[in-house]
């Protein structure tokens, strides 16, 4: 390990590493119990909690509201999010700022109270309960994300091709579908998966949104907790680490988890 | 010329259309129903029979503002969130650096331990936290062992502030790291070889560099931490409330929307003054570094 770094400063890194993982360690040490409470498996691993999760009809549901909700709303959000980041990109306009700063305003505005206020519009519309609107509510919490992918996509881009096409006599369309959308393409799937996670995790504004017939898992994971706390819940937990765990290497594959991270500034 | 501008400027642009769809959404979704929250605040309100759409009040902010259950759960938001920020600072920032004098491949891979939590869902992190704050868990387990006595953590403040510092840790971590890529090694290198003491380089060399970054860290981290509402909801239990949990009150057990309305906007006035304020401070202090 070639480091420059003091006994110090790595036992003090050592302490940040095991308070980072310690949490989401333990939910998935303790989906693998025997017993009938939250407990360590020691002796043996059991995956009778993982059944038990299965057969709990609740949490199917919830399931596939996730999941089904997550793949149309980061789906709907790219196919918006693109036109959306090439206009702004690409045009000078009055209000250009504005409308940049609207589309990013889900990335500040608390999630309660957009979810306060979604909760009001959809009484007065007669929308709760309705998976429709609450894949829309959705599309404007992950936008911001995807927009971010496609912008940056868009403005390290060489338009000289785009030009040759059109020179060459071939439609708008078909240099978008032919050269643009190719070439952005990492941005755009990085963009839709860091908006799959992010909806398939949302919460604090799903719980006001949610009817009975549309909980997604993370607001019923919240209920249950609040009433119950069983390794059944620590099974569910370490479902959606494992589901996590796997969109972050899709992530990493096609578009690098640490430019997702830290950014391009 | 004259007779062909008019029909151009009625014609919207590719700009607009290439928008309108996102725009129309954000507008009727966002926009809208942020507009309906307003006036609900200010909606007129009877237990018996709920909202008066037609009658008009402040008396719901004068609630906020006056009653000592509200102003003490907006206090105790403050220096929940407040806390939170300084602890994450006092470990982000070292972090960071820690993190950035590392040698590959460590340095990407512990990168990403301790930034990827960031993306697993809240309630499951929390959950975490209470399995291992609860009476039986890991933490008192540890203090047994050590021979202290086990101490009530779960449902106090410190969970929450625990839990807190979990989730806002990689947002500290982050500009800390953009700011010290910016930091030349030379530029240390320099102080050391002209006899600075290791202290005195982190102090004079390293801490203004990154001070941007600390500062742009606990903006973010103070206005997550205030509108957090998984955490104080499971980890605060039934009777720590705070601003967010007590709107869910307001709203799904109370039924009393207006006041919750005016709880929320206010979360969302006092968390857009204290960026705005930030920021100011943050360029304040970036034009004087920079001269």
């Amino acid at each position: 390990m070639s480091t420059r770094n003091g006994p110090l400063a790595l036992g003090f890194h050592t302490l940040v590493v095991a308070f980072m993982l310690a949490p989401l360690l333990i939910v998935c040490v303790v989906a693998f119990t025997p017993e009938n409470t939250l407990s360590i498996p020691t002796t043996r691993f059991s995956l009778r909690w993982f059944e038990a999760v299965f057969k709990h009809p609740d949490f199917v549901q919830s399931f596939h509201n996730s999941l089904w909700l997550a793949l149309s709303s980061a789906t709907l959000a790219t196919v918006i999010a693109i036109p959306a980041g090439l206009a702004l990109t690409r045009y000078q306009f009055p209000g250009r700022e504005a409308l940049n700063g609207l589309f990013l305003s889900p990335l500040i505005i608390p999630h309660l109270v957009l979810g306060v206020a979604l909760l009001r519009l959809f009484a007065l519309i007669g929308a709760t309960g309705s998976f429709f609107w609450l894949v829309l509510a959705h599309v404007v919490v992950i936008t911001p994300y995807v927009l971010r992918l496609v912008v940056a996509a868009v403005v390290g881009f060489d338009r000289s091709a785009e030009h040759a096409a059109l020179s060459l006599g071939a439609s708008p369309a078909t240099v978008f579908r032919r050269i643009t959308l190719p070439m952005i393409l990492p941005g755009v799937t990085g963009g839709w998966l860091l908006a799959f996670i992010n909806s398939f995790d949302e919460v604090t504004m799903s719980i006001f949104v949610t009817a009975p017939s549309t909980v997604t898992l993370p607001v019923r994971m919240y209920m249950y907790a609040t009433e119950s706390i069983d390794p059944l819940m620590a099974a569910v937990s370490a479902l959606m680490v494992a589901i996590t765990a796997l969109a972050m290497l899709l992530l990493d594959r096609v578009y690098g988890l640490d430019k997702i991270l830290v950014g391009h500034r | 010329m004259s007779a062909v501008l008019p029909r151009t400027a009625a014609l919207p642009g590719p700009h607009w259309w290439l928008s309108a769809p996102a725009l129309v959404l954000f507008g009727c979704l966002l926009l809208v129903p942020l507009a309906l929250t307003a006036v609900l605040s200010f909606n007129a309100f009877d237990a018996a029979t709920g909202v008066k759409a037609g009658e008009f009040t402040l008396a719901h902010y004068a609630k906020v503002i006056g009653d000592e259950y509200y102003l003490g759960i907006f206090w105790r938001t403050f220096w929940i969130s407040a806390l939170t920020t300084l602890i994450c600072i006092a470990i982000g920032a070292p972090e960071a650096y820690v993190l950035s004098r590392m040698g590959s491949p460590w340095r990407a891979i512990f990168l990403l331990v301790v930034l990827a939590p960031l993306l697993v869902s809240v309630v499951v992190r929390a959950f975490g936290w209470s399995m291992l704050l609860g009476r039986e868990g890991l933490v008192n387990q540890a203090l047994r062992l050590l021979g202290v006595a086990p101490m009530k953590l779960l449902y106090t403040e410190a969970a929450v502030v625990i839990a807190l510092v979990h989730v806002m840790l990689p947002f500290m971590v982050i500009p800390v790291w953009t700011s010290l890529q910016k930091l030349d090694p030379a530029v240390e290198h320099a102080a050391l070889s002209l006899r600075a003491s290791h202290f005195t380089t982190l102090r004079r060399i390293v801490l203004p560099q990154v001070l941007p970054g600390i500062l742009s860290g606990s903006l973010i981290v103070f206005g997550l931490s205030a509108s957090a509402f998984a955490i104080p909801g499971l980890l605060g239990g039934r009777r720590l409330k705070m601003v967010s949990t007590v709107v869910y009150d307001e709203y799904l057990h109370e039924l009393n929307w207006p006041l919750g309305a005016a709880i929320a906007l206010t979360l969302l006035l006092a968390n857009l003054v204290v960026m705005l304020t930030y920021n100011r401070v943050v360029e304040g202090a970036y034009r004087k570094s920079l001269g």
